[in-house]
């Protein structure tokens, strides 16, 4: 793996927990590589570690062993700090529960990433955003007054309004019917081709892993296929 | 910047800010209140110090002046002036008032000026000197008291004197705020034929000086090494050192109360931040991944509490300024001086009292928030550890310093911070206690369904429960002792009064008049009231080692030794006194026997050797009995009794107490004009007077203890708010699993309720076992149980608490239970 080509790879990954009075082995020896606009699927079934390499490969959670790197920065080489600067510059984030900030509208919570950055310009952009994703008319309106579909349009605006090089997204249609599931999949997909971003979506749902490019199976803490 | 002022815009609209906003201006509110009250009455100390002292130095004496110190005052080219100050009756008709009599001469004020007006209420103006020989000022409490305005004759001993103007303003009496009898001025010449001072009167003589400073300083340090006992002098920079002290000393205590309330915000503080913080750690682990940093988080919540912070003290100041307004009204009355306006430095005292809060309290639950793992945002279970209960140590630690620091004196500071610390550690364990016991299952399974799940809420909650009862029960002490226990206390050293007890002081009766007061009473068929010798005597060794203020340390003591005593001589034991210690006095020995209280004060045993000056003569007497004395029987007491044959010879007036039937006022009236030397005390009005007084006082720290209460109220909300979240999901679930409204409304009341009832409870003990402490300790007294405080203690919390729980549980109900349900997933 020529790892100048690749926008994520990882090499060696393992983790291991305490659990009570013995050591509880999540991953063991993950190697992955992912090329930049590919959309890369990890599924399994549940408790099979997908959700920890997702948060390891983010940079949310720290190894055992291995490295991780996103564009040719390695991840825990930096101090926690300088990690969550590069996820501001480069990394978008969609999840199950979608994590809306309940106190913001639908239009603060996008612009919550410029704010963030420090950038004044943002209600213009997250406008648009949210018109993009459908949501034009609900604005000024907070998440509890949001259906769950809507919620995860909001984060995909979120995610997607600072044009990052690469989105993780942990079961994102895990909390929705199949209805909106539908609907955000095909907004998700639409939008990764329109902003070029290279997708890693963990989920347990076939369906959705066949939409992407490659799959990995995890099962029992590695790479099966 | 603009990123936090967004953050508090947006925290504030969803309401999680305004108990913490609310909590820290009750506290500066509270604290600058006194601060702003304290700084303008410390400017009228302050202000024109010349004119305080109506000289540059004056000298204070409890008997007549040698005459060579005013000649010593002349011969340094100083300007001199002079004045007594004794309390007398003053009569005009058919009335009479007891009167603060101060006799000037011509030059006084040597600084600062007198000011009269020709009838109360029209506009006054300076005086160029004195009342002139035959006319008297009267201050407006007196003229209306006497019914006696200008151009009418009042009458003092046996002078008559014409009322000449109104004064308004005298300067020395401005800063002895609290004055009790209404001012009389007179010409110094006039007294003498007014034959009032005579042997057994207590008045004060005063000499004025003023001149350039050096030639004032070398005066001053001319007379204070020639200073007798019983004077003082008193200048530009001592002041009016008493005043100043009894002052201070009230400034102290309401500051120390004020800053209680502002401890008791400090807990509602933190319990308001926790939540905020608990409300947010998801907010923050979105916002690390999408990268924040930890120091930009610390740096935004950081700022946006100090924006909050900001505007909360801001409000708090402007909140315990109107606050003080509302002091100096109550106490207008007493204040005989127009307040001037507050300076700024009690709003920075308010700022560092809200800063030193936020610090202390809010500080440290929001560092927390830097610690939040991103991860969160996948495993919920992630949260940052903390270790509160140091870092609010540092909070209180902050407080504890400045609660000493405002009692000015490390021990007093130490009872405070103890005491406080102690009644909150007291409260606390009962109520944890009583909510157990309440609940143990033997005693739920004895209630109906209904009753049962509350009682079992309450156990399980039991700790967070005992903080809220706890919190109100202290708020709620401070108010029934200021309501209740005040009264009680009152009516219960009313009650102590026998109700045949006397109800007049006659002072002044002189040897050769003896036989004729004594014939009047029986010309009225008033029963003949006893009359005592009185000796005013000095007191000068103890065991043959001199003796003098300098020799104690606590204020009382000094003040006891440095005046006169009044000592009496019988040879029989009076009734109302018992012997404690020793035996009682042997007629032909030079013996003593001394009230057990003073003996303790001042150090004295039986056996010691007293030694005694009285006008230049001197002699000495051995202890050999202490007694105990009831002064609430209204009878006359002394501290110091001797045989006859000790004091008999020695300048002596006699002195009684006596009752008068309603509508036997007219002989009070003969007496005085027959009698015009003597003093006769109403003591019912003295009473209604002082009572008066202690009303006005307690009304204006009533305010501070309701900053506490609303304190107190405010650790209640937040803390019943803490509970809010689990107290939904519980009703969500009960009525997922088919509770009806009205039960699990009716679980949440017999919580409430219960709580409540044990707050008030606990607050009626506090109240109660303060009450008795008071009583039995400081007063003597016995106090009975009030049943009122015991059924408005529990009125009281049941009512405060089930407010606070309508006004957080509102929303436990509203919502659905899927909607409750899923927005806690």
């Amino acid at each position: 793996m020529h790892i100048n080509n690749h926008v994520l790879s990882a090499r060696g990954i393992g983790k291991t927990v305490k659990s009570g009075e013995s050591d509880l082995v999540i991953l063991r020896e993950i190697d992955l590589a992912v090329t930049p606009g590919e959309a890369v699927a990890v599924v399994g079934a549940s408790g099979s570690g997908k959700s920890t390499l997702l948060a390891i490969l983010a940079g949310l959670d720290t190894p055992s062993a291995g490295s991780v790197s996103i564009e040719g920065s390695e991840l825990f080489s930096l101090d926690e700090d300088e990690r969550a600067e590069l996820r501001g510059r480069s990394v978008g984030f969609v999840f199950q529960s979608f994590q809306l900030l309940p106190a913001l509208t639908a239009l603060e919570n996008v612009m919550l990433p410029f704010e963030l950055s420090g950038q004044n310009d943002a209600e213009a952009q997250a406008r648009e955003m949210l018109v993009r994703v459908g949501l034009g008319e609900r604005l000024q309106h907070y998440p509890k007054h949001l259906s769950g579909g809507e919620q995860q349009r909001v984060a995909l605006a979120r995610a997607f309004v600072v044009r990052p090089k690469l989105l993780f997204a942990d079961e994102p249609t895990g909390s929705l019917d199949a209805e909106s599931g539908a609907a955000v999949i095909r907004l998700l997909f639409e939008m990764n081709r329109e902003y070029g971003t290279t997708l890693v979506l963990v989920t347990h749902d076939e369906q959705l892993a066949s939409k992407c490019a490659r799959v990995l199976r995890l099962a029992a803490g590695r790479i099966v296929s | 910047m603009n990123q936090a002022w967004r953050m508090l815009a947006r925290d504030w609209r969803a309401g999680e800010l305004r108990v913490l906003a609310l909590a820290l201006a009750i506290a500066v509110a509270s604290v600058t209140s006194v601060a702003f009250f304290a700084d303008r009455v410390g400017q009228v100390l302050v202000r024109d110090a010349h004119q305080l002292l109506g000289a540059d130095l004056v000298l204070v004496s409890d008997h007549p002046w040698n005459p060579e110190i005013s000649r010593e005052i002349q011969e340094r080219g100083l300007e001199g002036a002079a004045a007594l100050n004794f309390v007398s009756m003053a009569f005009a008709g058919e009335r009479n008032q007891l009167a603060g009599v101060k006799a000037v001469t011509p030059n006084y004020p040597l600084r600062g000026r007198l000011r009269i007006a020709p009838a109360p209420g029209a506009p006054d103006a300076p005086a160029e000197r004195g009342p002139e020989k035959g006319s008297v000022w009267l201050d407006e409490q007196l003229v209306s008291g006497l019914g006696a305005p200008v151009g009418s004759r009042v009458r003092l001993g046996r002078a008559e004197l014409r009322v000449a103007a109104v004064l308004t303003l005298e300067p020395e009496r401005s800063a002895n705020f609290f004055n009790i009898a209404p001012r009389l001025m007179m010409n110094a010449e006039d007294v003498p034929a007014t034959t009032l001072i005579q042997t057994g009167s207590r008045v004060w003589y005063y000499l004025y000086a003023a001149g350039r400073p050096e030639q004032v300083n070398a005066f001053d340090q001319f007379i204070k090494p020639r200073l007798e006992r019983g004077q003082h002098s008193e200048n530009l920079e001592t002041g009016r050192p008493r005043v100043r002290e009894s002052i201070d000393r009230a400034e102290r205590f309401l500051g120390l109360t004020a800053l209680l309330a502002a401890v008791l915000a400090g807990v509602a503080i933190a319990l308001g931040t926790r939540r905020f913080v608990e409300r947010h750690l998801d907010g923050c682990a979105v916002m690390r991944c999408l990268g924040a940093t930890q120091r930009r988080l610390v740096w935004l919540y950081g700022l946006e509490f100090s924006l909050l912070g900001f505007a909360a003290c801001a409000a708090g100041v402007v909140l315990g300024f109107i606050a003080q307004q509302a002091i100096g009204a109550a106490l207008s009355e007493l204040l005989r001086s127009e307040l001037p306006a507050p300076g700024a430095l009690p709003a920075v005292q308010g700022f560092l009292v809200g800063l030193v809060l936020l610090l202390g309290f809010a500080m440290p639950p929001l560092l927390r928030l830097k610690n939040v793992p991103a991860v969160r945002v996948m495993r919920r279970e992630s949260a940052p550890n903390t270790n509160y209960y140091f870092s609010y140590l540092v909070g209180a630690l902050a407080f504890g310093g400045m609660l000493i620091w405002q009692a000015g004196d490390l021990k007093l500071g130490g009872y405070v911070v103890g005491g406080f610390a102690a009644a909150v550690l007291v409260f606390f364990a009962m109520a944890w206690a009583v909510l157990k016991l309440l609940t143990r299952p033997a005693v739920v399974r004895g209630f109906g369904r209904r009753l049962r799940y509350g009682l079992i809420n309450l156990r399980r909650h039991a700790r967070g429960n005992a903080v809220q009862v706890a919190s109100l029960a202290l708020g709620l002490t401070a108010v029934l002792l200021l309501t209740f226990t005040r009264n009680d206390l009152v009516d219960a050293w009313r009650r102590s009064a026998p109700p045949d007890a006397p109800n007049r002081f006659l002072v002044g009766v002189q040897p050769d008049q003896l036989k004729e007061v004594q014939t009047f009473f029986d010309s009225k068929n008033i029963v003949r009231p006893e009359l005592y010798p009185m000796v005013r005597a000095r007191l000068v060794a103890v065991n043959g080692r001199p003796v003098s203020e300098a020799d104690y340390a606590e204020e009382r003591a000094k003040r006891l030794v440095e005046r006169e005593f009044n000592l009496s001589y019988m040879t029989e034991l009076p009734s109302h006194n018992q012997i404690a210690a020793g035996r009682w006095l042997d007629p032909g020995a030079a013996e003593l026997s001394v009230e057990q209280g003073i003996a303790e004060r001042l150090g004295w045993r039986l056996g010691d050797e007293l030694t005694w000056t009285v006008g230049g003569e001197s002699f000495s007497a051995r202890i050999t009995s202490l007694r105990r004395l009831r002064w609430d029987s209204m009878k006359v007491n002394f501290f110091v009794i001797a045989p006859p044959r000790v004091l008999a010879g020695m300048p002596t007036s006699f002195v009684s107490a006596f009752r008068v039937e309603p509508g036997g006022e007219a002989v009070l009236n003969e007496l005085s004009q027959r009698f015009p030397n003597l003093t006769i005390v109403d003591v019912a009005a003295a009473v209604r007077q002082a009572q008066e007084v202690i009303d006005q006082l307690v009304n204006a720290v009533q305010f501070i203890f309701l900053f506490t209460l609303g304190a107190g109220l405010l650790v209640l909300y937040t803390a019943l708010v803490a509970t809010e979240d689990e107290r939904r999901r519980e009703a969500a679930v009960m009525r997922v699993y088919g509770a009806s409204r009205a039960q699990v409304t009716g679980a949440q009341r017999v919580e409430f309720l219960a709580m409540g009832a044990v707050a008030g409870i606990l607050a009626s003990l506090g109240a109660a076992a303060i009450g008795q402490l008071l009583a039995r300790r400081v007063f003597e007294l016995d106090l009975p149980p009030s049943a009122a405080l015991w059924i408005a203690g529990p009125l009281a919390g049941i009512a405060l608490l089930s407010l606070n729980a309508w006004l957080s549980s509102r929303k436990v109900l509203r919502a659905s239970p899927a909607a409750t349900l899923r927005d806690s997933v």
